[in-house]
């Protein structure tokens, strides 16, 4: 049976290992703390539409493929485990609360008209009718029917519950480092492997050729340089090392502080703050996910039939630092409350930061790299939870056959290697209409 | 080098400088820098990290572009001198570009807090540019307190209204002894090149870029924009005239009509 070591029990980690372990592969999940990442602190929205810009194009048709696998994936996660996930399908509305806000919802409703997305520009009383606590002074909006959302921590801990079902083993350590072919010659280095209970590597990597006919795994050297780097697996932060066929790296916007990284296959990463604030709604305050444009600032609320109410989210370049902070919640809660005035009697239930993940075209990094036995789910940005069905396939499908499907050809890292132009690219159609 | 732009006697070949606030990834951002040819790109330092490696700071670095870090959210002299010391600690330039608003309706500048502000930076040895209304006297007031540069605004911020009160401008440039930077209001390129004909010695603009459709095809506009009104400036304009006059006239014999 082919191993599968993943780094990072987001839910990218974890729903890699659940689908892997689903197909037939020994999967162990390395992470100190599961699920308490970026993950912890999202709001759920799968918003492709919403999301959109002329210069991530493709990265639309990538999160619009994630929210066509959503529901499939929601079923199939609830029926394996019992466990909600929070999966709904409710729609956004999306307003603008001064005339500049609506002249930026109606460029917004020409971008999705040249994606060919059907989105429905609504008067603003159309905007009431639909969400009545909306403040009268919205001015129109912008409805895309098939968004949905999800509850993170729900979707976490059914996740967690199907990958152990499904027979995936989780061991609550960092990855410090990647073992190589290399390193492993070395004498003298390697600590007593499988000497704690606990922490049972999933097993050694097989002499090449040697898995037995019939087990699911493409071989590892596939695509592997003359003289590059093969991975054999990782260092967990107490020594212990794990052997694998596969590492995948999933660790978020750690992903590239893991030692051992070869220089072309580190992921370009920056942490990128967002503040997330927790309200309890009563039944039917809000029916779906609002988002606003309120005096050029944008804020959104996603409402759960728990009655959480979500209100994000700053994006703040600020380095590794997750300090809620007073002008943080005083913006989000200012919009907030401009838009939807109701909320100030809500009960406030939580303000947290977490970090995301960012890339340079704020694309994921999917896929193989120059180093064989290595492969990176990481650098999901503001889409991780959208993006996590399609990316659990795209590895998944990649460990199987040694091939990456189609819909991930634009998101492997070579893109920042001048491999291929990757998304982003310059749009076609510039002029504005008119 | 041919004709550049002086402040605090530094030269700089490009007369556009951007500000990298609203791009939609450090993609666009990259390539959008590229096409401007900018040398000085504003930052805020609230909402940006000295960092190295794969942040707006990193990529800054990439490119050779001198950062002047701004002040932008202060609302009081004495938050955007913290602000500027905090700059000066993390990034190891004295220079800043002062901002102080007065509301976050408008963004207007706050006249006397930001007059204040400029003069307790510039006894703490900044090199202070400041982001001041379309006002002469204030910029006189601004240049008397030792400010390397005056940074009138053309309308406000993100706004893209152009250049409301040319006449101003061009007081403010007739007075000016330190170089004058258009700052704020440009929506598309012929903005710019209006602002470098009015004799401003360069444009700061950042939302009329970042926020385009197509970020890297309008930085490259603003550039040739910039360049277009600084030779039209220093070639000088013909008059105007009520009525039409052929360009080459039937009696002439002149090097035209040959």
């Amino acid at each position: 049976m082919a191993t599968v070591i993943v780094a990072g029990g987001g839910v990218i980690g974890l729903s890699i290992a659940w689908r892997a372990a689903r197909r037939g592969f020994s999967v162990t999940v390395a992470d100190p703390s599961p699920g308490q990442g970026a993950t912890h602190a999202a709001a759920g929205m799968l918003t492709p539409v919403s999301e959109a810009t002329y210069t991530e194009k493709e990265l639309f048709a990538l999160g619009a493929a994630s929210l066509e696998r959503y529901p499939g994936f929601a079923a199939e996660l609830t029926s394996a485990t019992g466990e909600p996930t929070g999966f709904r399908r409710t729609g956004t509305l999306q307003v603008g609360y001064d005339a500049d806000d609506l002249a930026v919802i109606d460029e917004l409703h020409a971008l999705h008209d040249s994606l060919g997305v059907p989105g429905r520009r609504l008067t603003a009383r159309e905007c009431r009718g639909l969400e009545p606590m909306l403040d009268p002074s919205v001015r129109g909006g912008l409805l895309a029917e098939a968004d949905g959302s999800v509850d993170p921590r729900l979707l976490t801990r059914a996740l967690l519950a199907a990958a152990a079902r499904a027979g995936v083993q989780l061991i609550r350590q960092p990855v410090a480092q990647l073992i190589h072919d290399a390193e492993r010659t070395r004498p003298g280095q390697a600590p007593e492997a499988g000497s704690d209970a606990e922490r049972t590597p999933p097993g050694h990597a097989p002499a090449p050729g040697s898995t037995p006919a019939g087990t699911p795994g493409a071989r590892p050297q596939q695509g592997i340089r003359p003289g590059g780097v093969r991975v054999r697996g990782v260092r967990l932060a107490d020594g212990t090392e794990l052997t694998a066929d596969w590492t995948v790296l999933a660790a978020g916007w750690n992903s590239a502080a893991i030692d051992g990284l070869p220089a072309d296959c580190v992921p370009p990463l920056r942490p990128v703050k967002g503040q997330v604030v927790r309200l309890r709604a009563p039944d039917g305050f809000l029916r779906r996910t609002v988002r606003g444009i309120v005096r050029g600032s944008s804020v959104y609320l996603v409402p759960r039939e728990s009655g959480e109410l979500v209100v994000g989210a700053t994006q703040e370049e600020l380095g590794p630092d997750t300090q809620v902070t007073a002008g943080g919640l005083w913006e989000l809660l200012r919009d907030a409350r401009t838009l939807v005035p109701g909320i100030t009697e809500l009960e406030f239930t939580e303000a947290i930061a977490r970090l995301r993940p960012g890339t340079p075209d704020n694309a994921p990094i999917l896929g193989p790299c120059p180093a064989a036995g290595l492969v990176l789910a990481t650098g999901h940005f503001r889409n991780g939870v959208l993006l996590t069905p399609v990316t659990a396939d795209i590895i998944t499908d990649y460990l199987e056959t040694g091939r990456l499907p189609e819909v991930a050809a634009h998101f492997t890292i070579g893109r920042f290697h001048g491999d291929h132009p990757g998304p982003g690219t310059r749009p076609e159609a510039a002029g504005r209409p008119g | 080098m041919d004709d550049p732009l002086v402040i605090a006697g530094e030269e700089f070949s490009s007369r556009l400088i951007m500000g990298t606030g609203g791009a939609p990834s450090l993609d666009v951002l990259d390539r959008a820098l590229s096409a401007a040819g900018t040398e000085i790109t504003t930052v805020a330092m609230r909402r940006v990290a000295p960092a190295t490696g794969h942040s707006v700071l990193g990529l800054l670095a990439g490119h050779g572009i001198r950062i002047l870090p701004n002040t932008a959210g202060c609302h009081t002299a004495a938050d955007a001198v913290r602000t500027a010391e905090l700059a000066r600690e993390a990034l190891g330039t004295g220079w800043v570009k002062l901002e102080v608003i007065a509301d976050e309706r408008t963004l207007l500048p706050d006249p006397v807090e930001l007059l204040d502000a400029a003069d307790m930076l510039v006894a703490r040895d900044f090199t202070v540019l400041p982001y001041t209304n379309d006002d002469p006297v204030l910029a006189r007031r601004l240049e008397q307190a030792g400010c390397a540069a005056v940074m009138p605004l053309g309308a406000p911020i993100g706004s893209g209204l152009g250049v409301r009160n040319p006449h101003n401008i061009e007081l403010i440039v007739e007075e000016a002894g330190v170089p004058v930077i258009l700052d704020a209001g440009i929506g598309t390129a012929s903005d710019a090149a209006i602002a470098m004909e009015l004799g401003c010695d360069a444009v700061l603009l950042a939302t009329s870029v970042t926020r385009a459709r197509d970020p890297e095809r309008m930085a490259g506009a603003m550039r040739h924009a910039v360049i277009a009104g600084r030779m039209a400036r220093l070639a000088g304009r013909v008059p105007p005239r009520r009525y039409a006059r052929a360009s080459s006239p039937p009696a002439s014999a002149g090097p035209q009509s040959g």
